[in-house]
């Protein structure tokens, strides 16, 4: 089989576990105390592209759409092991779905007509931050090409890429005609942490820009609204055998007895 | 929260490694009605305790740092939760290997085991080091790893079990609520109000690490800190740790030249750096516990910062390169503007204390050290004049300055500090009227606190020539030192000499309590007549040294304290602390309206005396008095006293008169030899050669006057802090006498002449043994300098009797060397013994 190209597109948004305060025109997210990373299905995908080139050899490239900062995360994919990495700064402005795709399909188009087709177009399954679910579909749908979402699992052959995905009842197959378009789910692989080397290897890997241009899309952010924090209570009901009846109160409260 | 307490005892705000110590300890001291709050959940609140990395390096050349950090490492001992992993620090160039032999100097002094090894040795103990870059490596083996937040869980459960500590975690402090004192500009803590309610409390102590000068904003005070980041990274897993099966089966290295560490956490590797840009913030920038991913101390790790400190750790050990990144944090930690602690009483506010800037590895000693301050009134296990938060100045205590001196410091950390490192920055924030004069003569600065002194004048260099001194060969001994310096002495003993003693701290006490206020606080009689003075001790309950100063009266209702601008912080809030309630007494700091000149030489009664018709004579101006004259018609205060051993005058006037003084004086003495004399006379050779004592070097808590040498004949019979203890002392005898010896030969074994810093270099017996009296307190040197005028190199230290006696042979080490001393004076001077030119 000849070399891959593999393509990876992340999204810089805010790191997990805390909580996600809102400006006070409910515009955007405060980040003064916010890491950042990219989405867990993200770092899957991109683990997954250096498992394939690791596997068949070639080329991956990492491409995301974001602030200038957003460096930060093509450099930490670089750092395990992704080659080449695009940086399309849109100024960090909340661009929709619609414009996000053809900007992004527009950047594919021109990459590779510089340096030839890609193989397999790796997207996380939705962003960890809007969850829109439209980017890679609408991507694969501006370059013709098939795509399927949710994957956990990848084959790539000299003519077709399998991909598979968890259902209710088992696991779904398909077998796409390369190139390929695939949304890949969390599970995919067990991602792996940089190395101290790989972190220095990344430093010199070159952010080559390409300047993101398309018009807004027909979705418009209206305000931003925090959900409304469930907090859970602990109620120790008893440390011995006394605490026996309560239980049983508890569950004829609960209907289950 | 019907529960939660409207009153208590004590309120301590923090429950890190020092809040929860606190409580144990003040428990173990028979407190009760104590309660213990922290914003965050136990037993990991989310402060800088729950990320450490937990380790303690014993040795450390402060005396505070270095016993608060034994002191802490047996407390974690004490409770098995600790292990010794033994620690090594490595150099990578030969200044470091320097600095390496001074580190076993000061674990000899400590009593601390230590050896130097080659890096063949190195590797013996740490087989996947390179030992190909380093120099060789300073070996500790009770370098100890500790478990700070089940010491802090035991301390807390201690506190609960014995004074029934109630501990309320997830309890924010919102605000600190005070009233008037009886000292004017002074509040008294009175409440401290929380999202769960509002507890009364008589003390309230902030141990909040980086949020405590947030916390004690709310009461108008401060602690002059500010939240640093120390980045670390937890890299593995590696089989060579993980085959150990241990939490840390190799040595913890300090990387010392490139300010890494690394340690082993289980299977992995903790790499942590001190070598990054400082990365400060403001306590408002710090997350709270629901808006930190992590905990609020574990601020996102910014990689750029740390990637230079990754590629000197892969050079050190190849094996990380490989290894996964797995963690990797900012962490937050305490700085303060002069690298020291903030424990004790806050000045701004009664009964409001600080245990803060505090980090794991000195975390259970100083905890103990606050506890007793609030016990006994000063802590009994160290004298901590070092780490007391009275030391500050108000100029020391803005964000501008505290950041501004953490951003220099940071670096420092594990760098390479000469006792006489000067600061780069934040200079010239209180300067004398002098000062362009000075600059003007090429005074070459010394900081003290917020004061600039010069420690020599470039304009003097003519001197080195007509003494025949010369620079020392070694670069360390030379570094912030000057032969101009004993220029200046050998001229002042010759001719004349005029220092500027501006920066002394001076204060009046009046009304109609005044002079028995005075005698409250002094162990010498200060209730003589009007224009008397009075040099004395101020003891600690304890009867230890807290202050040593003079006293002057100049009114019949009016004390004058003069004190060293080292000592100003501490000695007036100690004046407000025992103030009678009564209002007989008010409190008064005139230093910025006064200003100080000193005048000594032989030449000096001719040069005074051109500017005046007074009589000058021992009997018109006799040792101890002050007398009020005009010179050149500007009304001063000349009062004959001397620091330096040669007769003269300490001349105090206004402020604003100061120049024309400087003027009229320089004049009259221009055909008598007069010249601008720097703090190195002052403060080093002059008064080492009268074996005159400084306090904080030779004065501390730890020893009492008849120790000093400062007993006077009889006690008075008016009562004093610290008389009890005083009376005993008296009775029971001094073990140790303070002593001045000389040293007998300098040369190294480069053929090197050395001379010591006056850094607690050990004194040892010919044998090479410490010398350590019964109460543990080890013979070291406490000031260091050359004594002009007798030839010799001087060095006091405290010795047992049995070896005070003159002539008796010792060794001092320096740069783990020993060179030859002998004593040369007991509780008095190598100079002009009998005294006789202070008299002339």
């Amino acid at each position: 089989m000849a070399e891959l190209r593999i393509l990876t597109l992340i999204k810089r948004v805010p790191a997990p576990g805390a909580r996600i305060n809102i400006t006070d025109d409910e515009q955007f997210v405060n980040t003064q105390n916010l890491g950042f990373t990219m989405s867990p299905h993200e770092e899957c995908a991109v683990e997954g592209a250096v498992q394939l080139i690791e596997e068949h050899g070639g080329e991956s490239t990492v491409l995301t759409l974001g602030p200038a900062e957003a460096e930060e995360q093509l450099r930490y994919a670089a750092s395990i092991g992704i080659n080449q990495a695009v940086l399309m700064d849109n100024g960090g402005e909340d661009w929709d779905p619609q414009r996000t795709a053809k900007a992004i399909g527009d950047a594919i188009e021109q990459l590779e007509s510089e340096s030839g087709p890609f193989d397999l177009i790796l997207f996380g399954n939705e962003s960890a931050d809007s969850g829109g679910f439209q980017v890679g579909i609408r991507v694969a749908h501006r370059l013709g090409r098939p795509m399927v979402n949710g994957i956990k699992g990848i084959e790539v052959h000299d003519d077709k890429v399998v991909a598979k995905r968890e259902v209710d009842a088992g696991s779904e197959v398909y077998e796409l005609p390369r190139p390929a378009v695939l949304g890949v789910k969390e599970g995919l692989n067990l991602p792996r942490y940089p190395t101290m080397k790989g972190r220095l290897a990344s430093k010199k890997v070159e952010i080559n820009a390409v300047a993101p241009a398309a018009d807004a899309g027909g979705q418009a952010k209206v305000r931003l609204l925090r959900p409304v924090e469930t907090v859970s209570e602990t109620v120790i009901l008893g440390t011995d055998e006394s605490a026996a009846a309560a239980v049983v109160d508890l569950f004829e409260e609960l209907g289950v007895l | 929260m019907s529960d939660f307490p409207t009153s208590a005892k004590v309120v301590v705000i923090g429950a890190g490694i020092v809040g929860n110590c606190l409580v144990g300890h003040l428990a173990r001291l028979g407190w009760t009605d104590l309660v213990l709050l922290d914003k965050g959940p136990l037993p990991n609140p989310g402060g800088s305790t729950g990320h450490a990395s937990n380790f303690i390096f014993p040795v450390d050349h402060n005396k505070e740092m270095a016993l608060l950090g034994e002191q802490s490492a047996n407390q974690y001992r004490g409770f098995g939760l600790s292990v010794d992993s033994g620690g090594i620090e490595v150099a990578r160039t030969q200044e470091r290997m320097d600095e390496l032999q001074r580190r076993m100097t000061s674990a000899t002094a400590w009593g601390i085991e230590a050896h130097l090894l080659t890096p063949a040795e190195v590797k013996e103990k740490v087989p996947f080091i390179n030992e190909e870059i380093i120099l060789g490596g300073f070996y500790c083996p009770t370098v100890s790893v500790v478990d700070s937040l089940e010491t802090g869980t035991t301390m807390r459960k201690e506190a609960i079990e014995k004074a029934g500590c109630q501990v309320f975690a997830n309890t924010e402090v919102l605000d600190l609520l005070t009233e008037e004192s009886h000292v004017p500009g002074q509040t008294k803590i009175k409440a401290v109000v929380t999202d769960k309610g509002t507890i009364e409390a008589d003390y309230v102590v902030i141990a909040c690490g980086v949020w405590s000068n947030r916390i004690a904003n709310m009461a108008g005070a401060y602690i002059p800190l500010v939240p640093a980041v120390h980045q670390m990274a937890d890299v593995g897993p590696m089989d060579v740790l993980a085959e150990t099966n241990n939490e840390i089966g190799y040595p913890i290295v300090r990387d010392m030249d490139t300010f890494c560490y690394e340690r082993q956490s289980a299977g992995s590797m903790e790499v942590g750096s001190y070598g990054h840009r400082a990365i400060l913030h403001h306590p408002d920038e710090i997350p709270s516990n629901e808006e930190a991913a992590l905990s609020p101390t574990e601020m996102p790790f910014t990689p750029d910062d740390f990637d230079d400190q990754m590629e000197t750790a892969i050079e050190l050990m190849d094996m990380l390169g490989e290894a996964e990144i797995k963690y990797a944090i900012n962490g937050l930690l305490s700085l303060t503007p002069d690298t020291m602690p903030c424990l004790g009483e806050i000045p701004e506010c009664r009964n409001l204390w600080s245990a803060a800037a505090v980090w794991v590895k000195e975390g259970p000693g100083m905890a103990q050290v606050v506890a007793e301050w609030m016990t006994y009134g000063y802590p009994r296990v160290i004298d901590v004049h070092g780490a007391d938060i009275a030391r500050f100045y108000e100029e020391e205590k803005t964000d501008e300055h505290i950041w501004a001196r953490a951003d220099e410091h940071f670096i420092k950390t594990y760098g390479i500090v000469h006792p006489s490192e000067q600061w780069e920055g934040q200079r010239n924030l209180t300067v004398s009227p002098y000062f362009s004069r000075q600059e003007e003569l090429g005074a070459y600065f010394f900081s003290a606190r917020t004061w600039e002194r010069p420690q020599w004048y470039t304009s003097n260099a003519d001197l080195v020539e007509r003494y025949g001194l010369s620079e020392r060969p070694n670069e360390w001994d030379n570094r912030w030192w000057s032969p101009i310096t004993m220029g200046e002495h050998l001229n002042l003993r010759e001719n004349a000499g005029m220092v500027d003693l501006s920066a002394f701290q001076v204060y009046e006490l009046e009304g109609p309590g005044a002079v028995a206020y005075a005698e409250y606080l002094a162990v010498n009689k200060v209730d003589k007549p009007v224009g008397s003075s009075t040099y004395t001790p101020w003891l600690t309950p304890d009867g230890g040294f807290h202050s040593d100063l003079t006293m002057m009266r100049v009114g019949e209702e009016k004390i004058r304290i003069v004190t060293g601008v080292f000592d100003g912080g501490r000695d007036s809030f100690w004046v407000k602390k025992y103030l009678p309630e009564d209002g007989s007494v008010t409190f008064k700091d005139i230093t910025m309206e006064t200003t100080t000149l000193g005048v000594w030489g032989p030449n000096a009664p001719k040069i005074v005396g051109a500017l005046t018709d007074a009589d000058l004579s021992q009997e018109g101006s006799p040792y101890g008095s002050l007398r009020n004259v005009e010179l050149n018609g500007i009304p001063c205060t000349l009062f004959r006293i001397s620091y330096v051993g040669d007769t003269g005058w300490e001349i105090y006037t206004a402020w604003d008169n100061g120049p024309a003084l400087w003027d009229a004086l320089m004049e009259a003495g221009a055909e008598h030899g007069l010249r601008p004399t720097g703090g190195g006379v002052y403060g080093t050779s002059g008064r080492l050669e009268k074996g005159y004592r400084l306090m904080g070097a030779e004065l501390e808590s730890e020893y009492n006057p008849v120790e000093a040498g400062l007993a006077r004949p009889k006690v008075k019979a008016a009562d004093f802090i610290g008389k009890e203890a005083y009376l005993k002392a008296r009775e029971a005898g001094a073990e140790v006498a303070m002593c001045t010896l000389t040293v007998e030969s300098h040369t190294d074994s480069n053929g090197v002449e050395r001379f010591m810093q006056g850094g607690n270099e050990p004194i040892l017996d010919m044998d090479g043994n410490r010398i350590v009296d019964s109460h543990g307190r080890v013979s070291r040197v406490t000031t260091a300098g050359p004594g002009p005028s007798v030839g010799k190199f001087l060095l006091l230290a405290y010795l047992p009797l049995d070896k005070a006696v003159i002539g008796t042979d010792l060794q001092v080490m320096y740069m783990n060397e020993l060179f030859p001393v002998k004593v040369a004076a007991i509780e008095g001077s190598v100079f002009d013994d009998d005294n006789s030119r202070l008299k002339a």
